[in-house]
């Protein structure tokens, strides 16, 4: 059955596609705080972690790849996600509009 | 060890030579396939994800980066790493926030999006003093550095410098438009990629291909200090807010927002950011390296000795280890890299101007394709212009400042309404309006009184406003401002117009 765009937006699986989205980017956001500001306040407050031995170097060296590499892996959650799951959703819901939406 | 630095070296003045005709000529190819306003502006949506991921990170890698973090590095040991992982952090909270619904809803500039259920004239208005706040802030800072660093590197008068960087990014901007633009991007993000790569494999080979090896000479040479944190953690607000500054500055940056209108669709924006967050955070992590190898191969005397900033503990680094050839092409590097990152915010600057404030506003959207793109070439020149001669006027101030202001200004006037326009239904023409004035106009006035510019520019004993970065408190008198106005002054065909949005915004309906 074909609808219209107000018809859509008030559609049950059109808000829970947006809700999902929002949720998805605030949740990844959280672990990007987390990870970042984390990081700069154990440096500002807990010295003493980032200082301890690890081989040659300190644990303060390698932490600071780690926070880009998880920042990467987070973006990379997100696009497994979007090709996944979202691209599919936003297809469904656009075949359902009618084509005088275009 | 003696070193050719400062001298016009004939093997570096080639490769900047074949790197400027190399790229003069795609922008004679783009030129003749550049008419249309979205060819000029938005390369005719027909870039790939994957090329604009590398154009991308060569908008973002700026010389500042590639020669600023290697010398923080090299004299300051660990506080440069703080720093380099601060510019990447950003790039996930593009992704998440804002990198689709920019493609979905915008046109050619950030401020399409804010303008699509506000009204029109107003909130493009304030959006455009926003964004050539930010880019002129931006490439006075980069010219500024390229001037200076000219003159080291070759030895060339830093006008003349400043000239030649600006005449001949004029030229990419006005002939070839996006299209020439981007592939300038993409050829130096592939040099400096290639670049730093070779410099840190020379570097680690010196090192018997060991880290671990590295961090002792770096522990016997200056100690263990160099590789704990210092000065840089003394302060955490300050820490916080300067983070905040980079983070959300980039979702603010009206050169990296407008490559977005360069690909056909959500997915290629997405896939867009997802190889700009590889090749950068690539960057980031191996940059370090080269700062540390610097300090132990080369010394802090001599790096400091040559520029106390440190910037070019990199190129000494590849003269060592490569000899004059290597220095020649981190050299050319180093310039093409500026060139690059200038072009890209002429254009960004121009675009404003001539589809926000002409097409737009001033003639409500009458012009026609040939008057779009005139307008468009007369502010790149005009921009241009207006750059080169700030560059040579602000020859000797410290830049720092300005980037520091460009991205505080880019948090905290564009980046609230950015995203409060594609949640909040409620948001208003005037929350939008004062948002962008009271962000913009708070971040610049907090770094006038900060202690980088009251104490270290104007010599004032104590500094009005407390922090170094004021991006936490200055986002939260936008997002504070958005809120009472868009409350006060609510609007009620913005709410209407919220739901066409919507569609636009998830389903990608309607997107250009």
């Amino acid at each position: 059955m074909k609808i219209k765009a107000h018809q859509l937006i008030e559609s049950i699986e059109f808000k829970k596609l947006v809700r999902i989205r929002w949720t998805v980017s605030f949740v990844l956001l959280f672990f990007l705080f987390l990870n970042y500001y984390g990081f700069i306040l154990i440096i500002a407050l807990k010295k003493d972690w980032v200082t301890q031995k690890l081989g040659n170097g300190n644990y303060g060296l390698y932490a600071g790849a780690s926070v880009i590499l998880f920042s990467w892996f987070l973006t990379f959650v997100y696009v497994f996600w979007a090709n996944r799951y979202y691209d599919q959703e936003v297809e469904v819901l656009k075949s359902k509009l009618e084509s005088e939406a275009k | 060890m003696e070193s050719s630095l400062g001298q016009p070296n004939f093997i570096s003045v080639l490769f900047f030579v074949i790197f400027v005709v190399l790229t003069l000529g795609i922008t004679y190819w783009a030129a003749k396939k550049t008419k249309t306003s979205s060819e000029f502006y938005a390369a005719g949506r027909s870039i790939t994800g994957f090329q604009n991921g590398l154009a991308l990170s060569g908008d973002f890698m700026s010389a500042a980066s590639f020669l600023g973090i290697s010398g923080m590095v090299a004299l300051k040991g660990y506080d440069g790493i703080i720093y380099a992982v601060g510019w990447l952090v950003g790039w996930p909270a593009l992704m998440f926030l804002l990198a689709e619904p920019l493609r979905n809803l915008g046109k050619y500039t950030f401020a399409d999006v804010l303008a699509f259920r506000l009204k029109q004239k107003p909130i493009r208005i304030v959006a455009s003093i926003g964004g050539i706040l930010v880019t002129i802030t931006y490439s006075i800072a980069q010219i500024v550095g390229s001037g200076k660093l000219i003159n080291l590197m070759f030895g060339l008068p830093y006008e003349l410098a400043v000239v030649i960087v600006g005449g001949v990014m004029l030229m990419y901007v006005l002939f070839g438009g996006m299209i020439a633009t981007t592939w300038v991007q993409i050829i130096k993000a592939c040099l400096l990629l290639f670049g730093v790569t070779l410099l840190v494999i020379l570097s680690l080979a010196q090192f018997g291909f060991s880290l671990e090896n590295l961090f002792s000479e770096v522990e016997t040479k200056f100690g263990r200090t160099a590789l704990e944190p210092g000065g840089f953690a003394a302060s955490p607000i300050d820490s916080i807010s300067l983070g905040l500054a980079l983070m959300f500055g980039l979702l603010g940056l009206p050169h990296i927002l407008m490559r977005f209108y360069t690909v056909p669709d959500a997915k290629e924006a997405r896939k867009s950011v997802a190889y700009a967050t590889t090749f950068i955070g690539y960057f980031y992590i191996i940059i370090p390296i080269v700062g540390f190898a610097a300090a132990v191969l080369i010394g802090r005397e001599q790096i400091a000795g040559i520029d106390k900033g440190g910037n070019m503990a990199a190129a000494l680094l590849a003269e060592l280890l490569g000899g004059t050839p290597f220095l020649g092409f981190i050299a050319a590097v180093a310039f093409a890299t500026i060139l690059a990152v200038v072009a890209g915010l002429t254009l960004a600057a121009a675009s404003t101007i001539s589809h926000d404030l002409y097409f737009n506003v001033f003639t409500e959207g009458k012009a026609t394709e040939k008057e779009q793109v005139s307008v468009a070439k007369k502010a790149t020149v005009v921009f241009s212009v207006v750059s080169i001669l700030l560059g040579i006027l602000f020859k000797d101030q410290n830049v720092a400042f300005m980037v520091g202001l460009a991205f505080a200004i880019a948090a905290s006037g564009n980046f609230p309404a950015l995203i409060l326009s594609i949640l909040w239904k409620n948001f208003s023409t005037l929350g939008g309006v004062f948002s962008i004035l009271i962000g913009s106009v708070s971040a610049t006035l907090f770094i006038i009184f900060s202690p980088t510019v009251w104490v270290d520019v104007f010599k004032f004993d104590q500094a009005i406003f407390p922090l170094k970065n004021p991006a936490i408190v200055s986002m939260s008198l936008a997002f504070l401002s958005a809120f009472i106005f868009s409350k006060l002054f609510p609007d009620e065909n913005a709410t209407a117009r919220f739901e066409s949005e919507k569609v636009r915004v998830y389903l990608g309906i309607g997107a250009e």
